[in-house]
């Protein structure tokens, strides 16, 4: 694939009073990239958001979208659209009119206004609603019409500020399904908000995780996932041991005695992340990072075990059939694979 | 005490707390249908004093009066109240001066109108000494009861665009929408319910009030409300039961109109 940059963004920072909230980021998005800033709250995502939105100003840097800056224009004359948390759907418009209003604002002609509408709400299943008033819409159907009505002005880019945190958690994970599937039939860039890691691994195309202001790592959600290279990352997604360890010649030197890793640290002293499931039952033929330890709390969860094991606090997912106890004594692996080295 | 006793208690505080405020009125009521001239004594029901009431010609003068005066100084306090509310609400305040600035909107429904009918005098005095302009008369009374009728409509139209949450400018900006086309189709439409209440508001004010008016009329500006208060020196008579009973019709009226309002306002 070649690459084809559609969004760049350059050293933008932003502070509210003496809050630093953008931290020079810099960040890329290809065109027909589904990309998602995934952080904790506070951690600037929706600032960089509303900042391409021009919902907000940023004190320093630069945007550019098909390479033309973006950032001296107003929100009202950038080519893209957003869709809002809450939807910010205009009450005493009904469905066909909320979704005709950036049309008609920008003076297209009604009979094309007519054809456009009724198509995006063909495409997302609400035509027979399109007389309703959006009082009367159910949490779902309310942001497929802030979906429709940002769609329909076809933007260059379309933005999404945490979409469906308004929606209960089975529908969450129907429209996460639908969505992924919308941006690859339009072929649209999306740029998605989210403080959920579940929703970033299953519609991104690339996940930028976000912590104090920065990017922390950008890639695709199995990179992030498994090749973790900060600490805020290995543990914001999934689950993940972190351990203390110091370069010796051939490894790391830590408190579960000397391990094996498949490339060398950078560092004197740092830390590995290894992810609970990815730690091994012995099967007892010989094997690198080999550890016998004893299991101090063995908690049922449905589908697995977690298992949490002593001296030191590692965590182990380990399947139902080979039940462990608390108190059993078990040979566990790290496989060096999947040992990660950190950067911090 | 019982429950039931309790409950019977509340119904008799009710029924003479209601009865306090609106006996006097339904005696005026029924005295404006009394063919007695003089005194209470019941003489039998007619409808000459209404008769009577409509023949008269400064009494027709002066609802003329009170009609062109309200209508006037309402259609111009809901234009400037609105927009002082939009300005107040939308431009980008500090936050100290916002709240600075919502006293001061306050202040004036506070202030007695004996007070505020005092330096209007004084104001148009100067004004008149200044420009040679401002003689009293129906037009400084509409300037005046703009003046206390502003911050009614301010207030209504505020409370109403309060409730309209940032999200939904931004949403308008973000579809293409300039100041005027958000203003135009985003905010008037939404905060219409709260400007005709505050109208309305504004409207029943200018009706009802004699303290400021009385002190900026002029000889040929007399309302209903003066024309009741010049007329009761002289002893009161039917025919000012029958107007009083026409006036407290219409603000009844028009009280029932803006609560039926503000209620659709808040669903």
């Amino acid at each position: 694939m070649t690459r084809d940059e559609q969004l760049r963004i350059s050293d933008i920072s932003k502070s509210f009073g003496s809050t630093l909230v953008l931290d020079h980021v810099h960040a890329s998005v290809e065109r027909g990239e589904f990309i998602t800033l995934l952080g904790p709250s506070g951690c600037g995502k929706t600032t960089l958001l509303r900042i391409i939105a021009g919902l907000e100003r940023a004190d320093e840097g630069t945007i550019v979208l098909d390479g033309a800056d973006l950032l001296p224009l107003p929100a009202n004359r950038r080519p893209l659209n957003m869709v809002f948390q809450n939807y910010a759907l205009f009450p005493h418009l009904n469905v066909f009119d909320n979704v005709a209003f950036g049309l008609r604002i920008r003076r297209i002609a009604e009979s094309e206004v007519m054809t456009r509408v009724r198509a995006v709400l063909d495409m997302i299943q609400l035509a027979p609603l399109a007389m309703r008033r959006t009082s009367q819409l159910s949490g779902g159907q309310k942001q497929r019409v802030a979906l429709a009505r940002a769609l329909v002005n076809e933007p260059a880019l379309l933005l999404l500020d945490e979409p469906m945190s308004a929606l209960d958690a089975k529908l969450r994970a129907e429209v996460r399904v639908e969505l992924r599937q919308l941006q690859r039939r339009l072929g649209k860039t999306f740029v998605l908000v989210t403080h959920d890691q579940d929703e970033a691994m299953t519609v991104s195309d690339r996940i930028l995780v976000m912590n104090g202001g920065k990017i922390e790592q950008a890639g695709p959600p199995s990179e992030v996932y498994d090749h973790p290279s900060t600490r805020f990352v290995a543990e914001f997604l999934g689950a993940a041991n972190l351990i203390d360890a110091t370069r010796t010649e051939n490894g790391v030197e830590t408190c579960y005695g000397p391990l094996k890793l498949s490339r060398g640290p950078s560092w004197e002293r740092g830390t590995l992340a290894i992810r609970p499931e990815r730690i091994r039952v012995s099967a007892g033929e010989p094997a690198p990072n080999r550890l016998r330890l004893r299991a101090r709390d063995v908690v049922y969860r449905g589908d697995h075990f977690d298992v949490f094991l002593e001296p030191g606090n590692l965590r182990m997912w380990c399947e139902s059939s080979n039940a462990l106890r608390a108190g059993d004594e078990v040979a566990i692996e790290l496989p060096p694979e999947h040992l990660e080295v950190l950067r911090d | 005490m019982t429950r039931a006793a309790t409950s019977h208690v509340n119904g008799v505080v009710t029924a003479v707390g209601v009865a306090l405020l609106y006996l006097p009125l339904l005696a005026v009521a029924v005295l404006s249908f009394n063919r007695s001239r003089f005194g209470v004594g019941w003489q039998g029901f007619t409808i000459d004093w209404y008769a009577r009431v409509l023949h008269d010609e400064v009494v027709m003068r002066s609802a003329w009066n009170t009609l062109l005066l309200a209508v006037g100084s309402t259609a111009l306090s809901t234009l400037l109240g609105t927009m002082l509310a939009l300005g107040i609400a939308r431009y980008r305040w500090p936050r100290r001066i916002e709240h600075a600035l919502a006293t001061l909107i306050h202040l004036p429904i506070v202030t007695p109108d004996i007070i505020f009918a005092a330096a209007l005098v004084v104001a148009f005095r100067a004004l008149r000494a200044l420009t040679g302009l401002f003689e009293l008369g129906l037009e400084t009374m509409i300037i005046a009861h703009v003046t206390f009728q502003i911050s009614f409509v301010a207030l209504v139209v505020r409370a109403r665009l309060e409730t309209i949450g940032p999200e939904i400018e931004e949403a308008a900006r973000d579809l293409y929408a300039g100041t005027f086309d958000l203003v135009t189709k985003i905010l008037l439409p939404l905060i219409r319910p709260g400007i005709v209440a505050g109208a309305l508001l504004a409207f029943t004010l200018s009706l009802d009030d004699f303290v400021i008016s009385f002190f900026t009329s002029g000889p040929d500006s007399v309302t209903l409300p003066i024309y009741i208060f010049s007329s009761l020196k002289r002893g009161i008579s039917p025919e000012i039961h029958a107007i009083s009973t026409i006036i407290f019709t219409v603000t009844a009226m028009l009280a029932v109109a803006l609560q039926s309002l503000t209620r659709k306002c808040e669903t």
